[in-house]
């Protein structure tokens, strides 16, 4: 059996970001593009755990705290940005929301 | 790790805005659902704006006893006093400039006041933060109440697809932001700005270069982004066409400032002595940034959507201070945003005027014959436009000005002549609309004006005579600034 070094974790959370953002970049549903930017939010989450436990910190891991808090607050304040657009449109398309062009 | 003691009073002297701010926030949330009538609920917007009065005398209060506090979370110096002043003071008058528009769209609650209030809690802390992670909680206060002000008529279309799109592209931004925090973490062992500094600077510790390299580039495009510089500028036109013309001036202000006097701080101080590593890139980008504002506002025709490329245009002459890299450019970058809130709060004032019910108004041609109903609105619409464009005897002129001698100082020889060039070219898209206004006959939007409000007159009023009197006595501000940008810069040594 392997032991888990520090570096596993980083390339967890390098893997999770670049899946979050192919996810922000290609996928029209908004509700997955949320779930993109959740995806990087952990992978910075697993970073700064793993960062505090090579330091002997816990500075980190309080910064993840923040960093989840923050999160959620976000996540109602989108999802309830959606709703409101859902109800005027009836869509959750992101390729059609043209309305503001020139 | 030091061992953990409580706050002095001190320090919570120091935090005071931010206090001030937070509980008025909270009374107006409670206070909304027991008002009912229009009347009672403008009396709710009188007390956010007395909140924000005390909280600039609270500022100045906590700046008589400044130092750090919160085991060196927040620096209170002069650059912060100064932001958190300027923030306060954009959104004390663009709630004096909502109010008429919340009245016309049928929209006065309490919670619109709140969210101000909260938005400039988190700008507060943005201009006085001094670790990543206020950093952080700052820009996240702040933008999370923007987000709803965005979309604030929840029923407009533009607005909710105004609020979608700053909601998506911000966290976005901040995501990228925060994996940079991270790895700097990671790489130096604390998220506090000053010992970044320490040990950037120092030899005894080898420090991978390439790697703090690529988590300070990964945090500059957070920065870029809040303050909508090129490349990440894309959702700024839309949010400001989209979101409610009140809220625009806010947004195109208030944050921004806060976000560059961060993103100085961080990268001035804390990446200070890598400088070598970013002042190349800020280089292209203030360039390109100049470049894209100035170039695409040419072919817009909707005031809002003019005036957001020229907020990033704005964003680009800021960023040659930033490339400048010195405390000249320090101060010539306060002395701007200073100068570009007066004008830019006042200019959206205009709009808000103009634009009527629903912002039925918000073209160029609506302004037609504005000077032939209302001279003296016209004329300070006057003083706004050529100061954003930058004549001298306002306060736009001396900005620019000061930020292109720190260049110069910096021997930005090329990054001058490309951004004066700018400037020539930005004179067309504002004198369309000063055309618009005096050389056209009064169409359907100024011949339906109505009397200007007492509120918006105030607002128009004083940001013009602001305006003004940076043009005229540039040199009371500038002694100010040079002083705090010595502070922030002088107490790192050499």
């Amino acid at each position: 059996m392997t032991t888990v070094s520090p570096l596993h974790y980083l390339i967890v959370s390098a893997v999770l970001l670049v899946i979050g953002t192919l996810g922000v970049l290609l996928r029209r549903n908004i509700v997955v593009i949320l779930m993109s930017i959740e995806l990087i939010l952990n992978a910075v989450n697993i970073n700064l755990v793993a960062f505090s436990h090579l330091h002997r910190q816990v500075n980190g891991q309080a910064f993840v705290l923040f960093v989840m808090a923050v999160a959620v607050a976000e996540a109602a304040v989108g999802l309830g940005i959606l709703i409101a657009l859902f109800r005027n449109r009836g869509t959750v398309l992101a390729d059609e929301m043209d309305l503001l062009k020139w | 790790m030091n061992e953990i003691n409580p706050p002095q009073a001190a320090e919570y002297l120091r935090f005071l805005p931010e206090i001030i701010l937070i509980v008025a926030g909270a009374l107006l949330m409670v206070l909304e659902g027991v008002t009912t009538t229009p009347a009672q609920k403008r009396r709710l917007g009188y007390f956010a704006l007395a909140a924000i009065a005390a909280a600039m005398l609270g500022g100045v209060a906590a700046n008589n006893n400044s130092g750090q506090a919160f085991h060196r979370m927040l620096t209170v110096d002069g650059y912060g006093t100064f932001f958190r002043e300027l923030v306060l003071g954009v959104g004390f008058f663009c709630l004096l400039s909502s109010f008429e528009y919340l009245r016309r769209e049928g929209a006065e609650t309490g919670e619109f006041y709140a969210l101000v209030l909260f938005s400039l809690v988190g700008q507060c802390i943005l201009a006085t933060a001094n670790d990543l992670l206020m950093v952080f909680i700052g820009l996240e206060v702040s933008s999370i109440a923007s987000y709803i002000l965005a979309g604030f008529l929840r029923g407009d279309r533009r607005n909710n697809e105004s609020a979608l799109k700053y909601f998506l592209l911000g966290s976005f931004a901040t995501a990228f932001l925060l994996y940079g925090m991270a790895w700097i973490y990671g790489i130096l062992g604390s998220t506090n700005i000053d010992d970044i500094h320490n040990v950037l600077s120092g030899t005894d510790r080898i420090v991978p270069l390439p790697l703090i390299g690529m988590a300070a580039a990964l945090t500059f495009v957070g920065f870029a982004f809040k303050v909508s510089a090129a490349p990440f500028q894309s959702w700024a036109p839309d949010v400001y066409q989209g979101a409610p013309a009140p809220v625009s001036a806010f947004l195109s202000a208030g944050p921004k400032a806060a976000a560059f006097a961060v993103f100085f701080r961080v990268f001035m101080t804390g990446f200070g002595p890598i400088n070598g590593r970013w002042v190349p890139l800020v280089w292209a980008c203030a360039l390109l940034t100049m470049i894209i504002g100035n170039f695409a506002a040419l072919a817009q025709t909707n005031v809002k959507r003019l005036l957001a490329y020229s907020s990033i245009a704005h964003a680009g002459y800021i960023l040659v201070a930033l490339t400048a890299d010195s405390q000249v450019g320090m101060a010539a970058m306060m002395f701007y945003l200073a100068s570009y809130g007066l004008m830019n709060v006042g200019v959206f004032a205009v709009i808000n005027h103009v634009a009527n019910r629903h912002e039925k108004f918000v073209h160029i041609s609506d302004f037609a014959g504005l000077g032939k109903r209302e001279p003296a609105t016209a004329a300070l619409l006057t003083v706004f436009v050529l100061s954003l464009i930058g004549v001298p005897l306002t306060g736009g002129f001396f900005a620019k000005f000061y930020v292109f001698r720190a260049a110069l100082d910096s021997h930005l020889i090329w990054l001058t002549v490309l951004g004066l060039l700018n400037s020539a070219v930005a004179a067309y898209y504002y004198l369309k609309i000063l055309a618009a206004v005096y050389m056209q006959e009064p169409g359907e939007a100024t011949s339906t004006l109505q009397p200007l409000e007492p509120g918006l007159r105030l607002t128009i009023w004083a940001t013009a005579l602001g305006t003004l009197l940076l043009g005229i006595f540039p040199s009371a501000l500038i002694g100010f600034v040079s002083n705090s940008a010595a502070t922030v810069l002088g107490k790192l040594g050499p």
